[in-house]
């Protein structure tokens, strides 16, 4: 019997002991519901940049948090814990981040492939937490000094009521000034009627819209605005329009300049490699969701190649060190671990196939950091 | 505040207000009837929806799609009825509870399973996608005048069913005391499947029809649900004119107050503080108006059983 007990010991002792010193990614993402493109969009194009590095020792586990704060949380406990991956990723939305990323970073390094809530950047910075995409205010604020340099007298401003969307139009009036606009509207989070906040719009008198309503929420008004024959002119972020939503909105969208730090037509050749290698592996052109989970996975390969994920001090280096090809061209963090960067304005045009897509125009800010780099002690 | 604004809000607000009765009307029905707590009735929401969405892009007729969404979800409706729900009158209702949130995860992974994560687009018929000029200057959608003019429609055809029919008085009945009314020969359990068959169909519609309006996504029902039963609780239980009275006073409750709520705040606030106050009032707004008319009327505007 006792000989028995130990053989089953240490048998549980041979399941238990690490099967090769691989390098394990825990990925929380939104994969279901009105925000779900987004996060198929990293998580594809991180899964492409893992495929092409031809490294079989990095393993991906990928995860659905439905756009649902305690979902991502315990889920982010399921992974450190028993899945007991070295290095997190993928969440979206802002309240998501802020549930999982300020206890992920004690135990986990924590690579943001898009949420850049504002309080993470200052305060919470952490030396464990880097954003590979942008700070949320960064697209807003080149926004706003593409309408003040427009001439545009009059904006109506519009996001949902949420970290992302305070920082959305704090950074936008940080840029533009809060003097003049037309109106300042917070919607709900997840809100898919906005006939209200149409009706503001046009009783408003507002000469253009500034509006952040990232995945569903952008279609939705989108398509509701375009039928309500307002006809100011529309402005925003690339999250408002991304190449899903231009699909799903149609020719109401031809003509609207949007902000982002990346697009497709961005002449570089990581950049050509990627848009073509991503057309080919998932047939659909990427969107800037893509790109971000594609240079998340680039910054963490080239780390690794570095250094091991257990040498924390050593890997942490590595990663800000940031010597990866980016999509969008020259990249560096800042001293709280969030990008320098330019970011580009966008119209939207009618495409080869007469379908409505991005094209560059021009940049809006130059080599441009985030406004609360001087609040992040560490 | 010009007229013009207020014009069109009030028809926002009657448009919100009569799709959530579409939804309100099925769950109160199946309450008043059968004492059924359904939480399963976005879910039928999102299948009228979904079916609609479906058809309408294979037939290229919304209209099709519309009428194919609403007996789909009434179908849905009755096998589930049949299959689950029947088994459920007799227990008390954390029972139904349980069992119809099981039924709201079973819809959403089948959602996922048949139709995929990603949302579907159903745009407006061609018909109805102008614009009507409204007094004051502004420009109203068509479509939500449609909507407005079919939720009345219905509003007036379920009275009539309910009030002017054979089946009406059987509901009726069903309502007041259903142990007499089995005693009495009708066929009871035929009765509770037409019944939640109604309902359903009711909430597939107004999935569909909102659907147009916005994208179709997996659980897409269940924050249209949980207004619904702030509407039943504020029109009273098992009425159906509480329903419609419920639901648009809270259609116009929740859009007047988004609008006009910051605007106030703004007389006596700095803008943004004003915003961020007023929107974050605006949206307890209907839950402050139920609990004040639980506390003056605890049994809601029109009680079932007065």
């Amino acid at each position: 019997m006792r000989r028995l007990l130990a053989a089953g010991v240490a048998a549980m002792a041979l399941i238990s002991a690490p099967a090769s010193a691989g390098t394990k990614v825990g990925m929380i993402t939104t994969l279901s519901g009105g925000g779900s493109h987004l996060g198929i969009d990293v998580r594809d194009g991180f899964a492409l940049a893992l495929k092409q590095s031809g490294r079989s020792d990095v393993e991906l586990v990928v995860r659905d948090d439905a756009n649902k704060p305690d979902v991502a949380k315990s889920l982010s406990d399921e992974l450190i814990q028993s899945e007991k991956v070295d290095i997190l990723t993928g969440i979206i939305f802002s309240n998501l981040a802020m549930a999982v990323v300020p206890g992920a970073v004690r135990d986990v390094f924590y690579i943001s492939p898009n949420a850049g809530p504002s309080a993470l950047a200052g305060k919470l910075c952490n030396p464990n937490y880097f954003n590979v995409a942008w700070q949320n205010d960064n697209l807003h604020e080149a926004m706003g000094a593409h309408m003040k340099g427009a001439g545009l007298k009059k904006p109506f401003i519009l996001a949902p009521n949420y970290p992302a969307g305070t920082d959305a139009l704090n950074g936008f009036k940080r840029f533009y000034g809060s003097e003049g606009l037309a109106g300042e509207v917070y919607t709900q989070l997840g809100q898919t009627d906005y006939a209200a906040e149409i009706a503001q719009i046009r009783a408003s008198g507002a000469d253009s819209v500034f509006f952040f309503l990232p995945g569903g929420m952008g279609i939705a008004f989108m398509k509701q605005y375009a039928a309500a024959n307002v006809g100011t002119p529309v402005f925003g972020p690339a999250f408002s329009f991304d190449e899903i939503i231009l699909g799903a909105v149609g020719d109401a969208a031809l003509g609207v300049k949007n902000t982002s730090q990346w697009a497709y037509d961005l002449d570089n050749p990581a950049n050509k490699a990627f848009v073509e290698s991503f057309r080919a592996e998932y047939g659909r052109t990427p969107t800037l969701y893509a790109s971000q989970g594609f240079d998340a996975a680039n910054l963490i390969l080239s780390a690794l190649g570095k250094a091991e994920v257990a040498d924390k001090d050593a890997f942490r280096a590595a990663l800000r060190a940031a010597e990866f090809a980016s999509v969008r061209g020259a990249f560096r963090f800042g001293p709280n671990h969030h990008p320098i960067q330019d970011i580009y304005v966008r119209e939207v045009v009618a495409g080869a196939d007469g379908k409505p897509t991005n094209r560059l125009v021009g940049v809006a800010l130059k080599d441009h950091a985030d406004a609360y780099a001087a609040e992040c002690k560490m | 505040m010009t007229l013009a604004l207020f014009l069109e809000q009030l028809l926002n607000g009657v448009q919100l207000g009569l799709t959530l009765f579409l939804m309100a009307a099925g769950l109160t029905l199946v309450f008043g009837v059968m004492g059924l707590i359904n939480l399963a009735h976005g879910a039928l929401y999102m299948t009228g929806a979904f079916v609609c969405a479906t058809v309408a892009g294979a037939t290229g007729s919304f209209w099709i799609g519309l009428g194919a969404g609403a007996l789909a979800a009434a179908a849905a409706g009755a096998v589930v009825e049949v299959a689950v729900i029947r088994r459920l009158y007799a227990r008390d209702h954390l029972d139904q509870v349980l069992a119809t949130f099981a039924l709201i995860l079973i819809f959403s992974e089948g959602a996922r399973l048949i139709f995929g994560d990603r949302p579907l687009w159903l745009d407006i018929p061609a018909a109805l996608s102008g614009t009507l000029a409204l007094p004051g200057g502004a420009q109203y959608p068509l479509y939500r005048l449609a909507i407005i003019g079919i939720g009345l429609g219905l509003a007036g055809g379920l009275w009539w069913l309910i009030n002017r029919t054979r089946i009406g008085m059987q509901i009726r009945a069903g309502e007041a005391d259903r142990e007499m009314i089995a005693a009495l020969g009708v066929d009871i359990r035929r009765l509770y499947t037409l019944v939640f068959a109604l309902g359903a169909g009711l909430a597939g519609l107004a999935g569909a029809l909102v659907g147009a309006l916005q994208s179709v996504q997996v659980g897409m029902g269940e924050p249209v649900l949980i207004l619904a039963f702030v509407v039943i609780v504020i029109g009273g239980i098992g009425s159906v004119k509480g329903a419609l009275a419920g639901a648009v006073l809270v259609g116009v409750i929740d859009t007047m107050g988004r609008v006009f709520l910051p605007a106030t705040f703004g007389l006596f606030m700095a803008p943004a503080e004003a915003t961020a106050t007023g929107s974050a009032l605006a949206s307890m707004l209907i839950y402050l108006v139920m609990a004040l008319v639980l506390a003056l009327k605890p049994k809601g505007l029109f009680p079932a059983d007065a």
